[in-house]
């Protein structure tokens, strides 16, 4: 060959498609690359393989032979001896008081269980309006029921006894969805605003006009606001709003003496319930209990501090001196204090900051100082996407005439929101996960459930199955949080990068 | 309408309909970063219609000069009129100018969350407050104009950097602005990309837009501008018609950094 290289050169034609090798592609390739590359990577397989085997083969059986139907612990292990096993679960802990790991010790509606399950039992006593209706003294009553209740399945007790709590969990649902599912109709937005007074009828329940009342009182503050700032501009039309607030729910002549007049609120409950006696028996906050009491606590400081999260995000950004300081300091503080403390606080201090005879409900209070606590770390969650966009963006909206909540509510948080949304579910999960806390303040979560049925005789003793089963519990909401969560950034992925 | 003639170069040149209308006045405007004096004492007049290049060295102020414009800088000394409004500390002056005066950024600045049209007719839709359907007809009209109204449902991210250049100038059209402002709008691109970027602004020309543009393309300097700034540390060297400019520059500095432009 000649030694001078050959520097012209055309492709006449371009080359097909080809397959690759054999061995380079499928799951042979997948085996080879991913569990056996190398004698190392080929070791730490089988010794990973043995180490979930010896697990497995540990747990398995202990979980799947468990025995579900005894009265005790002793019985339980008496079942265990009688079968020949060396280790079994006793699941007949949660069989018998899952209802209670539930609803702790919110009460059943025992007038319509009886009506529907023990009618004639019902009818031998005397009838309803002798059982429940005063006729029957304290005791007689609760031997009733207990007996009642050995005699109607757990099952029918859920469903119908509990109905209040688990219609409110149900309504739940149809109130979330138009939220998290951009895909449904915006119309349905409005049983999402209804939502939180029908929760809050069916599970304190009293008066229907209490909550009728309250809900259309901030109607009328907004329409108000809304109405009047066509006429004097929406400085005025706040005020407007201010006042019609101020005469509905507070008393504004108060501070020069003159009382009786206002609040309007109470006023016209009062006459409403005199006049239309419409309502669900009261139940106060001390009865609610198990996992409900995390929803409801969970559920409401997961609504309530995104919108104080991202408030106080961009309040830290705020090029106004004053407002910036009072966020930092906010966050700095509500961050740096456990939130155990906090709840002290809320169930101890703030009674002596409150003026005296303040009935302020504990379960309400809780509520706030979780809201403001996961709201002080949502701030800086947010405030990392914020931080994360391009000065580019601002400029662009700036540069179009967007004004600043304009520029903010459309440009900005959709994309700031996006990229924190690992980070605000992950608070979202701890604050849920948080809410165990409470027991530490006397109210009965899941946790504190779980003393409470050891220190029964039968169950002394009983760690495992229990805590398992608030495990579980625990677990299949922070789950569900979390697919949630990679859905949305699915959904949102249109940066194409 | 615009007539074309050809100059020396052999480029066909856009003459310019220049009215006595002023558009942006700038009197004695002074700016600092901290202690930094970046523009010392800046007059210039543009006139309606006019189209004006900005030339000079990086950090030289250019870009700054043309922020300013549209208050996204601050200035410290002089006046800024545009379009017979003061520039002022005041959001609604500021804002009010900013729906006035397009900006076209070298980064392109499209909202990546939004479709191609979103995009266009977000500013219509909740700065004029025009409805969407007739926003939506207006957005149509500048993509075809630039030449890409079949993108119009796609993101951002989708498209090249050239296709992504010509929706951000359609998204500043769809505002009508009576001023355009351009920061390097071709820096960032690919060569191939340029000239599809470039011809659009030459159409915008076409229409008599008041256009400022800082650029590095000599050749839409020469074929597009009525005048040629150049700037340096912050001041302007040498404002000149585009061929006295390029043939016949007057100050050393501009010579020296006209040879290291043109020079290969």
């Amino acid at each position: 060959m000649s030694g001078t290289p050959k520097v012209a050169y055309v492709r006449s034609d371009m080359l097909p498609e080809a397959p690759p090798p054999p061995g380079q592609a499928g799951p042979i390739k997948w085996l080879r690359e991913n569990l056996f590359a190398g004698w190392f990577n080929s070791a730490m397989t089988i010794l990973a393989i043995y180490v979930v085997w010896s697990v497995l083969s540990g747990t398995l059986p202990w979980v799947f032979n468990g025995i579900w139907d005894a009265g005790s612990l002793t019985e339980c292990r008496e079942i265990r001896n009688a079968r020949g096993l060396d280790s079994a679960a006793c699941w007949a802990v949660v069989n018998e008081r899952w209802l209670q790991m539930l609803f702790g010790f919110y009460p059943t509606d025992d007038p319509l269980l009886a009506r529907l399950f023990y009618a004639d039992e019902l009818a031998a006593a005397g009838g309803a309006e002798m059982v429940f209706g005063g006729g029957f003294n304290a005791t007689q009553q609760v031997a009733f029921i207990s007996a009642m209740k050995d005699e109607i399945s757990n099952a029918a007790i859920f469903f119908f006894g509990y109905w209040r709590p688990l219609l409110a969990l149900a309504l739940l649902v149809p109130a979330i969805a138009p939220v998290l599912y951009s895909n449904l109709p915006r119309s349905l937005l409005i049983f999402s605003l209804i939502y939180p007074f029908v929760a809050f009828f069916l599970l304190w329940g009293g008066s229907v006009w209490l909550p009728t009342l309250v809900a259309l009182g901030l109607l009328a503050t907004i329409m108000a606001g809304r109405y009047a700032a066509a006429f004097v501009g929406s400085l005025g039309g706040f005020f407007v709003s201010l006042i019609v607030f101020l005469a509905i729910f507070m008393n504004p002549l108060g501070v020069v003496g003159i009382d009786g007049l206002f609040p309007l609120l109470p006023q016209l409950n009062g006459e409403l319930t005199d006049a239309i006696p419409l309502g669900l028996p009261f139940i106060a906050s001390q009865n609610f209990g198990g996992f409900m009491l995390a929803i409801i606590i969970g559920t409401s400081g997961i609504v309530l501090s995104l919108p104080l999260g991202i408030a106080l995000a961009l309040g830290r950004q705020s090029s106004m001196p004053l407002i910036k300081w009072v966020c930092v300091s906010f966050i700095e503080v509500i961050r740096g204090v456990p939130l155990i403390v906090w709840l002290f606080t809320a169930s101890t201090l703030l009674n002596y900051f409150l003026p005296p005879g303040t009935e302020f409900d504990l379960l309400l209070r809780v509520i706030i100082m979780v809201t403001l606590f996961a709201s002080a770390y949502l701030a800086e969650v947010v405030r990392g996407g914020l931080a994360a966009l391009p000065k580019g963006q601002y400029e662009a909206a700036d540069s179009l005439g967007l004004d600043y909540w304009k520029s903010m509510r459309l440009i900005i948080l959709p994309q700031a929101l996006k990229i924190s949304i690992p980070g605000i579910v992950n608070t979202f999960i701890g604050l849920f996960k948080d809410t165990t806390l409470v027991v530490f303040i006397g109210l009965r979560d899941p946790l504190g459930l779980t003393n409470a049925i050891r220190a029964t005789s039968e169950w002394n003793g009983i760690y495992w199955e229990l805590y398992i089963f608030v495990g579980a519990l625990f677990f299949m909401f922070c789950f569900f949080m979390s697919r949630y969560s990679m859905y949305l950034e699915r959904r949102l992925r249109t940066d194409h990068r | 309408m615009a007539q074309a003639d050809t100059d020396i170069a052999g480029t066909t040149r856009i003459a310019a309909n220049v009215s006595d209308e002023v558009a942006i006045e700038i009197h004695n405007m002074n700016k600092w970063y901290g202690t930094f004096h970046v523009l010392r004492d800046i007059d210039l007049t543009v006139q309606r219609g006019e189209r004006i290049v900005i030339a000079g060295p990086s950090g030289s102020g250019k870009s700054t000069l043309i922020r300013c414009i549209n208050a996204l800088e601050e200035h410290q000394k002089g006046k800024i009129t545009v379009d017979g409004t003061v520039l002022s500390s005041d959001l609604k002056n500021v804002d009010r100018i900013r729906s006035e005066v397009g900006m076209v950024f070298q980064h392109f600045n499209l909202f990546p969350h939004l479709t191609i049209l979103e995009n266009c007719t977000l500013a219509p839709i909740w700065v004029r407050k025009i409805p969407k359907r007739e926003a939506e007809e207006i957005a149509m009209h500048f993509l075809t104009k630039v030449k890409i109204p079949e993108q119009a449902l796609k993101y951002p991210g989708q498209l090249s950097g050239g296709q992504q250049q010509r929706v951000a100038i359609a998204r500043s059209l769809c505002m009508r602005p009576r001023i355009m402002l351009f920061d390097e709008p071709t820096s960032a691109l690919d060569p191939e990309m340029i000239k599809e970027v470039l011809d659009t602004m030459v159409s915008l020309a076409e229409d008599g837009m008041t256009m400022l543009c800082v650029t590095h393309e000599m050749g839409f300097a020469r074929q597009v501008a009525n005048r040629v700034i150049f700037m340096d540390q912050g001041q302007i060297v040498e404002q000149n018609e585009p061929e006295e400019f390029f043939n016949n520059p007057k100050s050393e500095r501009t010579k020296l950094f006209l040879s290291q432009i043109l020079g290969h």
